[in-house]
Parts: C-alpha cells; sequence; structure tokens
C-alpha cells in the first residue's frame, strides 16, 4: 500500500495574508469612536411588577458568574494572571473561569496593547461572543493608546472598535484596581433590564401573526 | 491500492491560552504530525523603536520597561549601561551592588513564571502556576517596597539607580532567601521526577550545539546544548567578577535541559543574592549626570545576560538629546530562529511543548 | 573579558586577502563595500585566528544620505569580537547579499530590518515582510516616514 502525498501551494498561504492585509485596512479606514452603551439611563420607561422581579432574578444571575474571556495582550495580561491566582482571588465573584474560547464567555477584558493587526482578530471574538456581554478596558493602552499613542501601529483606544462599558486606568493597574472596575461592572448588569428586548421580540412575533403577512404567504 | 493524505493547514491563531502573547503559528499538519511550521510575528508591534527617536534618553528607560515584561528591570539595566558606555560615566559602587541585587531578583521572578507556564503547556493546567504566583508575589512585594509598582517599575537611571532601597528591604529579602531553597527543593520534588515530565520532554526538540551556535541562540537555550557561553562570566559587567557562582550546563539539549538548566540558575541567583548583600557597601546610589543628557557623536553596544538570553541595545547618537538609532537585540526573537526545525517531524502537541521551552514573550519579539 | 579586535590590524589582514576591495576603519569598525560582504564575512567566519562563527546582532540605521548594515560578530572560540559595517547609498533600492547561508541567525533580523527599513537582502531564502502587513504603505523606521 502506497501513500501519495499531495502538496499546499504557496499560493494559497498567500491569498490568506492578501486577505488579511485588506481586512486590517478596512478596519483602519472605517473605525470610528463608538459611544459607550448606556442603556441603563432609560428612566421613563414603566416598569410593571411582573419584569422587576424577572429583570432581579436574571440580574443576579448574570452578574455572579461573567465568565471572561482570556484576551491577555500585553503586560498587564500578568496583572489579571496575578488578580486570578490566590492572593487576589477572583473566584470568590464567581470568575474563575478564563475562558480561551468566546462563545463560553460573558467579559471580553481587553488587557493590554491593541494594534492595527490585531483589529481584525479582536473585533471577530467579539462577534462570536453571545448576548449578552460586556467589554472591560484595562490599562492605559486599551483606553487610549498609552505610552504608544503616537505609534503607527496602535489602536488609540479600544472604543475605537468596541463600546465599551467600564475602563480602568493604571498601567498596569493593580490588582485591587481591576477588582473596583468588575465591581462597577457589577453594578451596572444589576441596573439592566430586559423590557426592551421583550419589547422588540414582541414587535417580531407581531409582524410575523398578522393577517397581512399570512395572506402573503398564502399567495407565495 | 493508494491511500491518498492530504496535509492540511491549522491555524494557531492569535488569541489562545497559551499565555505566552499573541504569536500565530501556521502549521501543516499530516494526521497528527507536523510537516511545517510559520511563525507569524507582529500582533504586538508597537513601533517603539520609532517612539524612541523623539524622547529623550531618560524617557526611553519607561519604553525599556515594556518590551520583556516579566523581567522589566534587566531590560533598564542593558539599556542604561548602553548610554553609561556612550556617554562615559561611571556608576558608584553602592548603584552596582544594588542593580546586582534587583537584577537577580528579576531573574528568580522570570525563572518562576517560566516553570508555571512551561508546565501550563504540559497540560498540568494553572495548579503548579498558582505555586509560581505565589512565590513571585513575595518578590513582588519586596519591589512595591523599594520601587512602589508592581510591574513596570522604571528604577534605573543613567548613572545609578533612581533612589536608595528603604531599611525594611534588606531584612525581609534576607528572610525570602532563608525560604528559597527549601521551595526550590518542593518545586523539584514534585517536578523533575515526575513521570509524565519525564516521558513527555525527555529526547524531543533536541538542539544540537553547532545548530545552537549558528542560529545565535543566546541564554539557557544555548547553555542547554552545552556551550558555556554566559555573559556574567565571560565579559563581567557590573561588579560580577566578585562574586562566586557556577553556570549549569546541560548535556543534550533537549526540552528537559532547557528546563533544568532554569531550575538551577535559580539556585545559583539565590547564591549571588546572599553574596551581594554580605558585601553592599555604603555610598552615592547615582553619579552626577546632567538633566538633558547629549552623548558624544558615536555609537555603542551594551548587553546583558538577562533571564531570557543576552539582551543587548544598540544605540547611535549624533549630540542631540535623543537617540538617533535606538535599537534592541532581542534574545527572544533570536531564540525562535531554530524552532522551526525543531518541531518538524513531532506531533503537535511536542511542538507546542518546544515552543514554550523557548521562553518567549512576545513584547520582547514584536516591539 | 571579550576583547574587542583592534580594527586596524584586522583590516590590513583582510585587504592583504582581498585585494581588490577597499576596506576602511571607522573608530572601531571595519566598513566593506556590499559586493565583497560575503567573501569577508566566510573569510572572518572560517580563518582559523578569527573564528566568527556566532552572530550577535544585525541593525539597520538610515544616515540620510545611505544607510548602513552592522554586523556584531563574536567568536565564542578565542572570546573575541568584531563589528562590520556595510554601506548602501541607494535611497530607490537598497540592495545588500544575506548572510543567512553563513550564519542562520540573520534570517529573522533580515526580515525585520526590510521591512522597517526596505533594505533588500539578495539571496534570502524567505524574505517577506515579518511586524507588518503586506501592503502597508512605505517603511516606518526611516528618517523620512511621516
Amino acid at each position: 500500500m502506497e501513500i501519495e502525498e499531495t502538496k499546499l501551494t504557496i499560493s494559497d498561504i498567500q491569498e490568506s495574508e492578501l486577505a488579511e492585509a485588506k481586512a486590517i485596512n478596512s478596519i483602519r479606514e472605517s473605525c470610528k469612536l463608538i459611544p459607550d452603551p448606556d442603556e441603563w439611563l432609560q428612566g421613563e420607561i414603566s416598569r410593571n411588577v411582573l419584569v422587576t422581579t424577572i429583570d432581579a432574578v436574571l440580574d443576579w444571575g448574570r452578574r455572579s458568574s461573567v465568565w471572561p474571556v482570556n484576551m491577555g495582550l500585553a503586560c498587564c495580561a500578568f496583572e489579571m494572571i496575578a488578580m486570578a491566582n490566590a492572593r487576589f482571588d477572583i473566584a470568590r465573584f464567581g470568575m474563575e473561569l478564563l475562558r480561551p474560547t468566546p462563545r463560553q464567555a460573558d467579559l471580553c477584558w481587553v488587557c493590554g496593547t491593541i494594534t492595527w493587526r490585531m483589529a481584525p482578530a479582536l473585533k471577530r471574538i467579539y462577534e462570536q461572543m453571545a448576548e449578552p456581554k460586556w467589554v472591560l478596558a484595562m490599562g492605559s493602552c486599551a483606553i487610549t493608546g498609552g505610552p504608544f499613542r503616537e505609534s503607527y501601529n496602535v489602536v488609540p483606544g479600544v472604543n475605537c472598535l468596541l463600546p465599551v462599558d467600564v475602563y480602568v486606568p493604571g498601567c498596569p493597574p493593580r490588582p485591587e484596581a481591576l477588582l473596583y472596575g468588575i465591581l462597577l461592572l457589577h453594578r451596572k448588569i444589576g441596573r439592566g433590564t430586559i423590557q426592551k428586548e421583550l419589547a422588540e421580540k414582541i414587535e417580531e412575533w407581531k409582524q410575523k401573526m398578522s393577517l397581512k403577512a399570512y395572506l402573503k404567504g398564502m399567495w407565495r | 491500492m493508494m491511500l491518498r493524505t492530504e496535509p492540511f493547514v491549522v491555524n494557531i491563531g492569535p488569541q489562545h491560552p497559551s499565555s505566552h502573547g499573541l504569536f500565530r503559528l501556521r502549521v501543516t499538519l499530516d494526521g497528527e504530525v507536523v510537516k511545517d511550521l510559520e511563525l507569524v510575528l507582529g500582533y504586538l508591534h508597537r513601533g517603539i523603536e520609532k517612539l524612541a527617536e523623539g524622547r529623550t534618553y531618560t524617557q526611553n528607560i519607561t519604553l525599556t520597561d515594556r518590551l520583556d515584561y516579566l523581567a522589566q528591570m534587566t531590560n533598564n539595566w542593558a539599556y542604561v549601561i548602553a548610554v553609561e558606555k556612550l556617554a562615559g560615566i561611571k556608576v558608584p559602587e553602592r548603584a552596582e551592588y544594588l542593580r546586582v541585587i534587583i537584577g537577580e531578583m528579576m531573574r528568580l521572578s522570570s525563572h518562576l513564571c517560566f516553570i508555571g507556564f512551561f508546565l501550563n503547556e504540559l497540560g498540568a493546567y494553572f495548579t503548579p502556576l498558582f505555586y509560581m504566583f505565589r512565590d513571585r508575589e513575595k518578590i513582588i512585594d519586596l519591589f512595591d517596597m523599594v520601587c512602589g509598582q508592581r510591574l513596570n517599575y522604571n528604577y534605573m537611571r543613567v548613572g545609578g539607580v533612581s533612589h536608595d532601597i528603604p531599611e525594611e528591604f534588606v531584612p525581609a529579602l534576607k528572610r525570602l532567601l532563608d525560604e528559597m531553597p527549601r521551595l526550590i527543593d518542593e518545586y523539584e520534588q514534585l517536578l523533575s521526577g515526575n513521570e509524565i515530565l519525564l516521558a513527555r520532554t525527555k529526547k524531543v526538540g533536541i538542539l544540537t550545539k553547532e545548530k545552537a551556535i549558528n542560529c545565535s541562540a543566546s541564554g539557557p537555550v544555548l547553555r542547554a546544548s552545552g556551550v558555556k557561553w554566559d555573559i556574567r562570566k565571560v565579559d563581567p559587567y557590573s561588579v560580577y567578577d566578585r562574586f562566586d557562582f557556577e553556570i549549569p550546563v546541560g548535556s543534550v539539549g533537549d526540552v528537559y535541559d532547557r528546563y533544568w538548566v532554569r531550575v538551577q540558575e535559580m539556585r545559583q541567583s539565590v547564591r549571588i543574592l546572599k553574596q551581594a548583600l554580605e558585601q553592599l557597601p555604603k555610598g552615592e546610589t547615582k553619579a552626577e549626570v546632567p538633566f538633558l543628557l547629549r552623548p558624544p557623536v558615536g555609537d555603542a553596544y551594551g548587553r546583558i545576560e538577562g533571564p531570557k538570553g543576552e539582551l543587548g541595545f544598540y544605540l547611535v547618537s549624533d549630540n542631540s538629546i535623543a537617540p538617533y538609532r535606538w535599537h534592541v537585540r532581542p534574545p527572544a526573537l533570536l531564540n525562535l530562529t531554530a524552532l522551526r526545525e525543531l518541531a518538524i517531524g513531532w506531533k503537535l502537541a511536542d511542538a507546542i511543548v518546544i515552543f514554550g521551552s523557548l521562553d518567549t514573550i512576545l513584547g520582547e519579539v514584536d516591539r | 573579558m571579550t576583547v574587542a579586535l583592534g580594527v586596524e590590524a584586522v583590516a590590513r589582514k583582510v585587504a592583504e586577502t582581498f585585494p581588490v576591495t577597499t576596506i576602511t576603519t571607522d573608530r572601531d569598525a571595519l566598513i566593506v563595500p556590499p559586493e565583497s560582504l560575503l567573501q569577508v564575512a566566510q573569510y572572518l567566519k572560517d580563518t582559523p585566528g578569527f573564528d566568527f562563527g556566532y552572530l550577535t546582532c544585525l541593525t539597520a540605521v538610515d544616515y540620510t544620505d545611505y544607510f548602513e548594515v552592522v554586523y556584531h560578530l563574536t567568536s565564542l572560540k578565542h572570546n573575541h569580537s568584531l563589528v562590520l559595517k556595510t554601506r548602501c547609498y541607494d535611497r530607490e533600492k537598497p540592495t545588500v547579499p544575506s548572510v543567512v547561508s553563513l550564519w542562520q541567525g540573520a534570517d529573522l533580523q533580515e526580515r525585520e530590518a526590510y521591512d522597517l527599513m526596505g533594505i533588500v537582502f539578495s539571496g534570502h531564502p524567505n524574505l517577506k515582510r515579518l511586524f507588518l502587513w503586506e501592503g502597508f504603505p512605505g517603511y516606518p523606521l526611516r528618517r523620512d516616514y511621516l
């Protein structure tokens, strides 16, 4: 029995490199500052009792076990790892599982400098996470670019790419500072409400279930 | 009957659980065996060399911190040695001893991290890392006492160190040094005789002597292949010629030797620290250096033996307050030159272990 | 102690072996034109008195009139070192022969010099950009960038 091998051509690899270059250039030209998500400022929505209780239970569940994705890019990653270890225990907040895969994660904490080359990968990982998800910008490089702001390859802040919920300043921030940032994030999650999501879903069902849409569907 | 196999390319992408940083490996696999390996870098390229041309010599010390972010003060030290060579500045004795003490503590801290992450890659996910970080926290507490920072210290200055150590430092360091040999014995007992570690690392990824020299490897990688080359002995800088210590040298050049050399280096570091503490003289901690330093026209190459290898800085000056050219000789990048030949022929899991044993830090590779 | 070899003596010896090329010295470095770089490097690596088998560092510097590639060589056997420089006066497409065949450690460093400065190393097996992506406009570390 003979085994015949086929070889991959060089052009396949070059195609992938060109595609990567195209992705980087398109992000670089089209990015603008994304405003911070501030849904908790909605305020004037009338809340009925049933939804408030459900809200409270869901928010308690969501904030007690936020699983972060392992997004340690540069020096801040070591403060993140130090926080996950025995001294500054993050397991008491339910966050000790640093997931390598974004599919199982809720929190994308960006620790370290982001470069234009890394930007498409970061966006892709954020898009792969399931709702509800939050973003925490850790360290001055993630907030504004840090000491490398004027460089040709550094993104001036994560909020050019992703909507950020909490900013934790420092270079690098001490693990105690990061813990305070996480507690602020928990407070923000606690103020969330599912009313907006429910209203959107009800609208969607109404559209589907309307008589007009039914008759239209019949005639196709 | 012909069985045709097709090699396929797997992308071990920039974000992954092995915490060495943002590197990307494009691996061509035939089943589980690695046929070809390509390293794609640049995901953390911050353009530090260009930025340094716009800052003064003293401001650049903060940039050197962010290069190898596990052993920051050794980066500061190498840069400051290069500037002192360029400008012809002599450093007072107490400052030299303080630099040696801090440098060896950084070596301990960096090697502890290496053991933790190396065992991560072998599969002992996070348990040894917890132990290593527990001891690293003790060392970092001492740095906190001296510099006020837990990471990114910025302690060395051109002509000495930035300020003197407080009084509590020496007794606290003595207590730590009394504990350290027992802790290293504990790790060796748990790890070095472990069957799984031995089976997965002995005779894996052998780097021969000639190949190591040709590939410009340095540091523990070179010493594990059998070359007795340590800059602290062959080209002593600072006050290293006054201490009595040994250089551990491996015999085979496989992954186990690279791990073993680093554990022995930790013991030698403890030895040097004890001698330095006894010999620490009184005196000034910084020479008289002008605020905006203008070195004469010329170039200089200053180097030290860092925990990853030979860390060097090549500076070109044109008699202005900022350097004309600022270049880092990154030991981690040069140790990676041999990765492709080392990993071909092994299975994918072994390739990751070989990569981990070379001890790279992407901040230094990408700059 | 690693001794930096006296450049005048080395220059004389090299000039004896290669009488066609012009060897100059500059303070503490040996300057060789790019055409004869490979031969001189091979001679320095193989001759028993020199034995420069270890390439410590490879850098490129942009002085606005010319590009200069700097090689720091070390001999592990005799514990001495030497600085070798070569100058390239072409601004549009500077070309320097590659020393990868002699010292494999030059591989990634030459790719970096090509990526950031634009110096083409002829004879390099895989001269691609290392840190920046294909299609990045310009070469950042040149003095006239930005």
